[in-house]
Order: C-alpha cells, then structure tokens, then sequence
C-alpha cells in the first residue's frame, strides 16, 4: 500500500518532466523530418538550377567566341576550331517533325481505337501492352533501327521515293540523292516508331476523362463513333492532347541513342532529308567523349545547353497545358 | 437527301474506322517485330559464357559479366542516392507543400525533370563531377542515373500519399502522434507497395539509359567493382559492340539487348503488379 502510494508519488512527482522531455524529442524529430523533406524539395529545384549553370559556364567561352552568330552558323570544324549549331539545330527540328507527322496521326488512331472501339475484354490487354512498350530503353530501337530498318530503308523505301516524290516539282528536291539508308528519314521513321507508344498511352488516358453521358447524349440522339470523336472527344480534350503531343515532342527533340545509330553523323545540311545528317544529342554522343579541351568541348556544351532551353520551353507548355486540362476533369 | 446525307455519314464513319484499325494494327505489328526481331537475334547467343566470362577483344570467346555486374552497381548506388531524396521531396509535395509556391514550383520542375533529355543530365554530371576529379568514373555515373530516377519517384511518391484517406490521417492525429509519425507509420505504410512501384519504375528507368553514361562512367573492358573508376554497362556494352564490325561483338550486342529488353519489362511488370494492389484498397 504504501509502496504502491510512494510509487505513484514519484511517478506523479516525476511526470511533467519526462512528459516534456519526451513532447520535446518529439517535436524535434518531427521539425527534423519535416526540416529532411523541405531539403529534397528544394534539392529537386536546385538540380534543375545546377544544369542550367553548370552548362552554361561550360558553353561560356563558345558563345563568347562566336556569339549569336553560333546559333546560325553551319560550319562544324574542330581542326580550324570553328563551330556552330545551325546544323545540329537543322537536324534535330527535321527528325522531329517528321517523326511528329507520322507518330501523331498514328497515335491517336491508335488511342481512339482503344477507347471507342476496341472490343471490351481486349482494351486493358492493349493498353497494358502499349504502356509497356513506351518503356523499352531507346538503345533497343537504335540498335534494331540500324539492322533491320536500315537496309529496308536502302533497298526498297528509298529508292522507291527517290523514283516517285524525287521527281514531283516543288518537293522534289526533299527525295533526291543516292539511297544511303542512313540518314533523317531513316531517323526520323525510328524516332516516330519509338514516341508512338508514349503518343497513344497520354492521349488514351485524356479521352478517358470524357464524362461517359457526353458521349452517350451524342450517340444517342444518333451521331455515328466519328461524329461522336470528332465533335465531343476531341473538342472536350483538346487542350490535354495538344499538352501530350507537346511532351512527346520534347522526348523527340531530345532523344539520343534511337537517333545516334541511323542517323549517318555528317555535319552538314543537306536539302534531301534522305541524306545524312546530325541531331544535337547525336553530336555530343558521337563526339564529346574525344573532343579536346577548349572551344570543342566548349562548344558542345554550347549544343547542350540549347538543347536544353528548346527542351525546356517545349516542355513547360505541355505541362501548363496538362495541368490545365486537370482542372478540367 | 437525309438518306443521302445519311449514307454519306455513314460511309464517313466506315472509312474513319478502317484508317483507326489500320494505324493499330500498323503500330502494333511494328512493335511486335521489334520484339521478335530482339528475339530471334539475342536468343541464338544467350549462354552460359554471356554470365560467366567478361567482354573480350574479337576472335576471344568473351560474355557480358563485367557489363551486367557494372550495370547492376550503378543502379544501385543510383538508387541509394536518388531514392530518399525522391521520396522525402514527394513526401514534402504531398504532405507539407501542398498548394504552396514553393510545392507547386517543384512540382513543375520535377515534371521537366522528369522529360529532360538524358545526355543534358550527363553533360551536367560531367561539369560536376567528371571535370574537377579529372577522370571518368562510375560514381559520376551513378548520380546521373539518381538524377534521372528521383523524379520519377518523387512523382509516384506525391501520387501515392494522395491516396492515403484523410481519415486515416486524422484519426492517427487524434490520437496525439506527431505529424511526422502520422506520416511515416500510418501514411507510409497504407501505400507502401505504391512507394515500391515509384522504387521498381525509377529502376527500371535508369537500368536502360545509355546517354547519361557514355562521358561519366565512359566503358571498361576489365571487370572492376571499384566506383573511383571507369566502370561498363550493359546499354554501355550494346552500344559500343552494335557498331563493332565483328560478328561475335554483334551478336553480344543482341544477347545484351535481349537481357537489358527484358529487364526493363520485369520491373514495369513487376511496378504494375504492386500499384495494382494499392488501387484495390
């Protein structure tokens, strides 16, 4: 009784310290954890910054020595030291918007095939396979692009539009030249095949977020599956799929490795896009690992950092444009 | 005249249809080839030598040890690196951030992040890494590789937390737990297979990338574990021996390109499985 009596005294006696002492770890472990998150949050911003800055000293003394002039020189150089990135800059917009007009149309068909009229059980096994697809490292492309879509590209597509469209006034010059199967076509056709699974799985999940009675109003007073896509999917989610096509577009301004293998490599612009040619990240892949210290490397670094700006800009409105298709749904 | 117009709907729509048939069936036979092609041409030079021996010069009997192992190393490190930051940033964005300035910012600089072309963030390690040590290293490219998988878990991490029911979070708090327990023991552990998704994407990611590695690991042909120095990678490996004249590199090519392929898939699968399961609950 009288055990018990002291021992709760001095438990009661000692309670409000331990009683704080323990609020007060907790509360440090709980500031330090929120303190830990805060750091990674704001490490994230930091990295984007270090990018930014870190290429930029690096491109300094490129743009130093050939100021605004590099963004439109051709001349690529590293013996007489002179460099600019007009060809790189040709390369990358052409392999891109070919690989646009063709991954685009194709995509989309694709993503209205699946949400309008694949048949049911068949839709998440699609889906599923897609999604998965767009994960396939581009070095596989590169690598299949430069065995098996090569020398088709060189025996039958090339020369086959060298003898039809190389002849057609006006575009004609665009086909001309001998069939090398390298070249920005070539990159180009690969390009599309690898952002295509990327084009589909975006603009699958945007005509997802179609409210069903929309689409079952307009069917229901009699509009066929394309005056339903045409006039309600597209028009409601055109916003999100602009904002889709756009981050696709800037995985095809930046893609290496697809590109690298088909593309022939040659620092020159060419008017046939069946010649050979060079995309920013192919130049630095190909080329920065044995180029002397100085204005080669610097120079490189110079492509790098446009690169990153056009990257940057292009996929900033995909995103604003995404967002702002969330608020929508 | 309304049959007509009729009809003339009608045949619009039959051919709209047969060109959306046409561009699934179009993309989905390319791809398919792609995948028989990859495995028609890896699977004729998978053995046991591929496992077992480390990539020779041509004319030697040589396999892709030192390549998988390297591959295997820099993921991982990669991984210690990129994961808590990814983790604890999405953690902040989800649980703290919220719709705050600063939240929001990082959530879009996260998102380009997340797109940025992968030599950009090899360039970028070369600058901090690579210039001032002086040589190249498997160090360096194991940040590049971090810098490419945080963000992907940083982003599956916000997603996942805002699954988390705030009931849940509210009765915990009620109870008197701290905000930083609530997160960690109730939070956490309701979508813990969803963190371990945001884990198995960002692995799969970096496991795959070339760009970021050719100017910071750069290749070796010895086998090494030590990650002061230049180290191989599978993607590495494909890259140098795709182009290489000599059959027995090119068909290594194949093989390594069939594992790596197949890898990848592993993991997406694998993430698939485990996000399924948080969106059951």
């Amino acid at each position: 009784m009288t055990a018990t009596a002291l021992q709760s005294s001095s438990a009661a006696h000692s309670s409000p310290m331990d009683r704080s002492r323990a609020l007060g770890r907790l509360k440090f472990g709980d500031n330090s954890f929120r303190l830990l998150t805060l750091g990674a949050a704001v490490l994230v911003l930091v990295l984007l910054l270090g990018v930014v800055v870190s290429l930029f000293i690096g491109a300094w003394p490129a743009f130093r020595e050939f100021g605004v002039g590099f963004l439109f020189s051709d001349a690529w150089s590293p013996p007489k030291e002179q460099f600019g990135a007009a060809t790189a800059i040709y390369g990358t917009l052409v392999t891109s918007v070919i690989a646009m007009l063709i991954a685009v149309p194709v995509g989309l068909g694709i993503a209205v095939f699946l949400t309008e009229l694949c048949w049911l059980p068949l839709r998440r096994p699609i889906g599923i396979a897609i999604e998965l697809l767009a994960g396939i490292p581009s070095i596989i492309y590169g690598v299949w692009g430069v065995y098996y879509f090569r020398p088709v590209m060189q025996s039958y597509i090339q020369p086959f539009l060298i003898s039809t469209l190389g002849n057609v006034p006006v575009i004609g010059f665009l086909f001309q030249g001998p069939p090398f199967g390298y070249g920005v076509l070539t990159a180009g056709l690969v390009l599309a095949l690898m952002i295509l699974p990327f084009i589909t799985a975006v603009s699958r999940d945007v005509f997802d977020t179609v409210p069903p009675v929309l689409k079952e109003a307009a069917y229901g007073i009699g509009s066929t599956t394309f005056e339903v896509v045409g006039n309600i999917v597209i028009p409601y989610t055109r916003v999100g799929v602009i904002g889709g096509v756009m981050l696709a577009l800037g995985r095809a301004l930046g893609e290496t490795m697809a590109v690298t293998f088909v593309i022939g490599n040659a620092t020159k612009i060419q008017s046939s896009i069946l010649a050979q040619g060079t995309t920013i990240s192919a130049m630095i892949a190909n080329q920065f690992a044995d180029a002397d210290p100085g204005l080669f490397t610097s120079s490189l670094l110079a492509l790098g950092f446009i690169l990153f700006v056009i990257t940057f800009l292009v996929l900033a409105a995909a995103r604003w444009m995404l967002s702002r298709m969330q608020l929508k749904a | 005249m309304i049959a007509a117009s009729y009809s003339r709907r009608k045949t619009r729509n039959g051919v709209w249809t047969v060109l959306a048939y046409a561009a699934t069936a179009l993309g989905l036979v390319l791809l398919a080839i792609i995948l028989v092609t990859l495995l028609w041409n890896g699977l004729g030079g998978l053995s046991l030598d591929v496992f077992t021996k480390n990539t020779a010069p041509p004319g030697v009997v040589g396999g892709l040890l030192n390549s998988i192992v390297g591959s295997v190393i820099m993921t991982g490190v990669g991984l210690a690196l990129g994961a808590p930051i990814g983790i604890l940033a999405g953690t902040y964005l989800a649980e703290y951030g919220a719709n705050s300035k600063l939240a929001s910012a990082v959530r879009f600089i996260n998102d380009i992040l997340l797109s940025a072309p992968s030599i950009i963030v090899g360039l970028f390690v070369y600058e901090l890494l690579v210039v001032p040590v002086g040589h190249f290293s498997a160090l360096a490219g194991a940040v590049a590789l971090a810098v490419l998988g945080a963000p992907i878990m940083v982003r599956t991490t916000e997603d996942m937390l805002n699954l988390v029911p705030n009931t849940l979070r509210e009765a915990a708090s009620a109870l008197g737990m701290p905000r930083s327990l609530v997160i960690r023991h109730v939070a956490y552990r309701a979508v813990m297979s969803g963190l371990i998704t945001g884990v198995l994407l960002a692995i799969a990611r970096m496991t795959g990338e070339t760009a970021p590695l050719i100017f910071t690991a750069l290749g070796n042909s010895l086998f090494t574990a030590d990650p002061r120095g230049p180290m191989s990678a599978l993607p590495l490996i494909i890259y140098e021996f795709a182009r290489s004249p000599y059959a027995e590199q090119q068909k290594l090519a194949w093989t390594g390109a069939l594992i790596l392929t197949f890898a990848v898939l592993a993991l997406s699968i694998l993430a698939r499985v485990f996000s399924a399961s948080v969106k059951q609950k």
